[in-house]
């Protein structure tokens, strides 16, 4: 039976893909070697594991503004996530989730890292405002 | 969103594709954070180093300069932050050709489009400082702290494509930091013992960023003993805004907003978070690597201000950096002019130091640039520095400017 999840509405296309969750923040500069589409940061919880194509699921942005031309250029690589799910987002997020066309949402009814867990697949609705755990 | 006749027209291409895409992209963004309107900008500055950029990046910027000058040029004043490379020292960095090229570009492409290429991240000390009130779309996180807390001014955290948009059509959704409401105070800290130099300042900041965590809360902040000059409230507010996304604090009596703590929230404060020294040195210890080979002593992010600049021209003469470790000092074109002309960067370059312009270290292809010199040890005074550049692969560690220099001397952390 699916779970469905309402938050605020978003930006960005539907999607559906795997979760990949983690009680940490996010931020492009700060945490990811885009290069090869893993988290790089040390002490990251996602450290050494691949963004590329999942569905990130984290608590909220921190630090530059570097994240709203990067999250558009690895668009552009094919070495982004599918959709970005935070409890919060700083703007740079929005704006880079916006510029690049990647599906993003935020403000939930609870703590989104909690609320779902990785390897779960998701549908995103950014324009509803929805995320439904299918399996 | 609630749109003018004028905005209405922008949005429907009648001034022009590069001001419908602005438009058109800050209703996206207005929309996800519930603002109601837009608000009239007097200024934007752009956060665009070409490592963010990336060619799709740079690719859209020239795209946008095609259009015709009436179309693509922006409506108000709108500067850069620093570049991803100094033409002067690129090589000695051992940064590339291809890096070159592609800053080339992006340069060009910015001067169709009307910007004013200033390269800084301190330009409230060196372009044209805020105002209290002024509704401003600053790129670059320690800028928007610091014109938001230090000057009253009133900005959000604006990325490179929100700027660039606020510039072309003069206006900033209206959310966030731009609204009274939000910048009430929301967590209320105690400093027992004020910092002594700019990097406990900095380590000051990171702490309260680490605490507050969060770009919608509001830090005020009590207990400084004498009010903290410009570099040291630059460190603060950078590492503040690197460590907690923070874009907003209150220092009441020394900031303009609120002349008390109480002034400052909705009702009582808040219990006090207390910080002490211990605090601010344990912080600092974290990083701690004495004894270890230095390869990369950096003193950046924020860019050095005249007076930063003069103290490492004092603690480096007649000293002579070790062969085997790299000092870079990065300034904006305004400041470094001004050191050419006051023979300061004649004494740092003296001791075997490289002083850049324009550029800031954790924008300039960091990755890259370890690889070819082989660096991994990184010691610098910035707090927001070795927060930022750990993801790069580098090992960070903090110390004051003093202990900096005397590392680089002798080639390894003393």
């Amino acid at each position: 039976m699916p779970t469905i999840l309402r938050c605020h509405v978003g930006v960005g296309p539907r999607v559906v893909g795997i979760a990949l969750v983690a009680d940490d923040n996010f931020s492009a500069r700060y945490d990811l070697d885009r290069h090869r589409g893993i988290f790089s940061r040390p002490g990251h919880q996602l450290e050494g594991q691949s963004y590329v194509d999942r569905i990130l699921v984290l608590k909220t942005a921190k630090g530059g503004v570097a994240t709203a031309w990067m999250l558009h250029d690895m668009a552009a690589r094919r070495l982004v996530p599918k959709a970005l799910l935070f409890n919060r987002v700083n703007p740079i997020l929005a704006q880079g989730a916006a510029f690049a066309n990647v599906a993003l949402v935020d403000r939930f009814d609870g703590d989104v890292t909690r609320l779902i867990e990785t390897g779960q697949e998701l549908e995103v609705c950014p324009a509803e405002g929805i995320v439904t755990i299918r399996r | 969103m609630r749109l003018t006749d004028e905005e209405q027209a922008m949005l429907a291409g009648e001034f022009g594709e590069p001001r419908r895409w602005a438009m058109t992209h800050q209703i996206q963004v207005g929309e996800f954070f519930d603002a109601a309107d837009l608000v009239p900008i007097a200024q934007a500055h752009i956060m665009a180093d070409t490592e963010s950029l990336g060619p799709a990046g740079v690719e859209f910027l020239e795209r946008l300069a095609c259009h015709a000058p009436a179309q693509r040029r922006v409506r108000v004043p709108t500067i850069t932050d620093p570049r991803g490379l100094d033409f002067a020292s690129y090589r000695r960095l051992k940064q590339t050709e291809a890096m070159a090229t592609i800053e080339q570009r992006t340069i060009d492409a910015f001067t169709a489009l009307g910007v004013l290429m200033t390269n800084t991240c301190i330009n409230y000390q060196t372009v044209l400082p805020p105002v209290r009130g002024e509704h401003l779309a600053m790129g670059d996180t320690g800028v928007v702290i610091y014109s938001n807390s230090v000057f009253g001014a009133r900005s959000n955290f604006e990325g490179g494509p929100s700027a660039l948009a606020a510039g072309l059509t003069g206006r900033t959704p209206r959310y966030g930091f731009h609204l009274a409401a939000q910048r009430r105070g929301t967590r209320y800290f105690v400093v027992r013992d004020s910092p002594r130099d700019l990097t406990a300042w900095g380590a000051l900041g990171a702490i309260i960023g680490r605490r507050t965590n969060g770009y919608w809360e509001v830090p005020v902040i009590d207990g400084i003993d004498r009010a903290p000059d410009s570099d040291a409230l630059k460190h603060f507010g950078a590492a503040m805004a690197s460590f907690g996304s923070v874009a907003l604090f209150h220092m009441p009596g020394i900031t303009p907003e609120f002349a008390t703590a109480q002034d400052a929230f909705d009702g009582p404060p808040p219990a006090a978070d207390l910080l002490t020294r211990d605090d601010i040195d344990s912080f600092i210890t974290e990083f701690a690597a004495t004894g270890d080979a230095v390869d990369v002593v950096v003193f950046s992010a924020p860019q050095l201000s005249l007076m930063e600049i003069a103290r490492i021209a004092t603690l480096l003469d007649g000293q002579i950096i070790c062969p085997t470790t790299t000092v870079i000092v990065s300034t904006s074109p305004e400041v470094k002019s001004a050191a050419d002309r006051l023979g300061l960067t004649a004494r740092i370059e003296a001791a075997g130091a490289i002083v850049t312009q324009g550029v800031c270290f954790y924008q300039s292809y960091a990755r890259e640039m370890a690889e070819a010199n082989g660096w991994h040890r990184l010691m610098s005074n910035s707090a927001k520095l070795v927060n930022i550049i750990s993801g790069y692969g580098y090992r960070p560690t903090l110390s004051n400017m003093e202990h900096c220099v005397e590392s680089a001397i002798a080639g390894r952390i003393v």
